[in-house]
This record gives C-alpha cells, sequence and structure tokens, in this order.
C-alpha cells in the first residue's frame, strides 16, 4: 500500500485529500502511480492529464516522473506552488 | 534556524528581539514581511486561505535557508509563515536574517523569499466578488528565482 495526498486545487476537485491504493507490481514511479490514477477517468483524467500543472514529492521530498515508488511510501500530487 | 507555520499572527519587533537576544556578533538583520494585498489581478480581494503540506513545508523551508547559509555569512535566520483564512492588510510571512554585516543579511533575506516563493508547498485560494479562486504560480516568481543561479 501506498498513500496518496492531493493538496489545493487538486484536493477540492477530486473530493478527497488522502487514501490508501495497493501498489500494482508494474508500478515503480510517480509517471506510474499518475497513469493508474488517470485512468480511473472523468475528473482524475482531467487534473493529472499529461501537460496539466501538477507537480508531485514522493516522501515529501519534490519529485520527477521517474522517481522511484515502492510499498510504504506517501505520494503527494498539487499545484505548482503560490506561497509567501 | 527556526521555520514556523502558524495560524497566529506574529510581531515583527519580538521575533527580531528573540533573534537578536544574547548574540552581540549580529551587526546586521534584514527582515521581509509579506502582506495580503486587497486587490490581485484586476479583483478586489475580500480574504484568502492559506493551505500547505505538514512535513514537506518545513523541511522544504528548512532546505532552502540551508542553501542561504552555505552561500552567505550568516548569523541565524528565522521564517514564519501563516497558514488558514488571511484578511486585507495581514501579515503572511516573515524573514529574517542576522549577520555581522548587511551585504550577507540582505542577500540571504532575499535569497530565501524568492525560493520560498517558487520551492516550499504553499497554496493560496482567494475570495474575490467572483468567488473564491486558486491563485496560479507566476513565471515572475520563477525568474526572481531563477537569478540566483547566474551568480557563484
Amino acid at each position: 500500500m501506498i498513500t496518496v495526498l492531493y493538496f489545493a486545487r487538486l484536493r477540492e476537485t477530486l473530493g478527497t485529500g488522502s487514501e490508501r491504493i495497493a501498489l500494482p507490481a508494474t508500478v515503480h514511479d510517480v509517471e506510474g502511480v499518475r497513469a493508474l490514477l488517470i485512468a480511473r477517468g472523468g475528473e482524475w483524467k482531467k487534473v493529472l492529464a499529461p501537460g496539466s500543472p501538477v507537480r508531485a514529492a514522493v516522501n515529501q521530498a519534490v519529485a520527477a516522473g521517474d522517481t522511484p515508488v515502492a510499498d510504504g511510501d506517501e505520494v503527494a500530487f498539487f499545484p505548482p506552488v503560490t506561497g509567501g | 534556524m527556526t521555520v514556523r507555520i502558524q495560524t497566529a499572527d506574529f510581531d515583527v519587533s519580538a521575533e527580531i528581539a528573540a533573534l537578536r537576544r544574547g548574540r552581540p556578533a549580529i551587526g546586521a538583520v534584514a527582515s521581509f514581511v509579506g502582506v495580503v494585498r486587497d486587490v490581485n489581478e484586476g479583483s478586489a480581494v475580500a480574504g484568502m486561505t492559506l493551505e500547505h503540506y505538514p512535513g514537506m513545508t518545513e523541511k522544504a523551508i528548512e532546505e532552502i535557508v540551508s542553501q542561504a547559509q552555505a552561500r552567505w555569512s550568516v548569523l541565524d535566520t528565522l521564517v514564519i509563515h501563516r497558514v488558514g483564512r488571511l484578511n486585507p492588510a495581514d501579515q503572511i510571512v516573515l524573514v529574517a536574517v542576522a549577520s555581522a554585516h548587511r551585504g550577507d543579511a540582505f542577500a540571504a533575506c532575499e535569497f530565501i523569499m524568492d525560493y520560498l516563493k517558487t520551492r516550499a508547498p504553499f497554496w493560496k485560494k482567494e475570495e474575490t466578488g467572483g468567488g473564491a479562486r486558486w491563485v496560479e504560480a507566476r513565471a515572475s516568481d520563477d525568474v526572481a528565482a531563477g537569478r540566483w543561479r547566474l551568480k557563484g
């Protein structure tokens, strides 16, 4: 299982801030997790689609598409940051 | 190094006094205070809500401060960032840098603020006449953070 977190616009659009999902044996990185979520269709497909302004983190560190994801990890998806 | 994420307001004078207390080597303190504007991109703003990623936000700011400390001669730093609902004219963020001389304090303070804008996970949702909207990231903030790569 991995924990997947969503923040800001993604959290609101998807209607959830956190979920636990089983990591299929074929998924090894952030891009794989993203594809898994996009396959749900609907809003998931819209907000996570390739080219949409989404950033990711693995275990609270900024991640790229090829950043490895393993069982027990915390993966987060969120929009570009707007603090300060 | 102190990094605090909080809903409560902060007192700049008291925070800087605490930063300086018992540190006679400090010769300069540069501070920046970010404030909620009542207008953004042409719309009146009645208030905003700031969201963060507990854990990652603190780590990201600590990393930015560490980079500043590696680049400039800094004696201590304080970053306070508020989250939750804020009104126009409310303080959002304080960055204070103490050093022996002003050059290091000015530069490190601006560096920390520029990187905070583009690297620290915070998101603003503004309340305007047309409803609430998530603020989009600005390309100019990336430019501001990017210019630090040109040096040294």
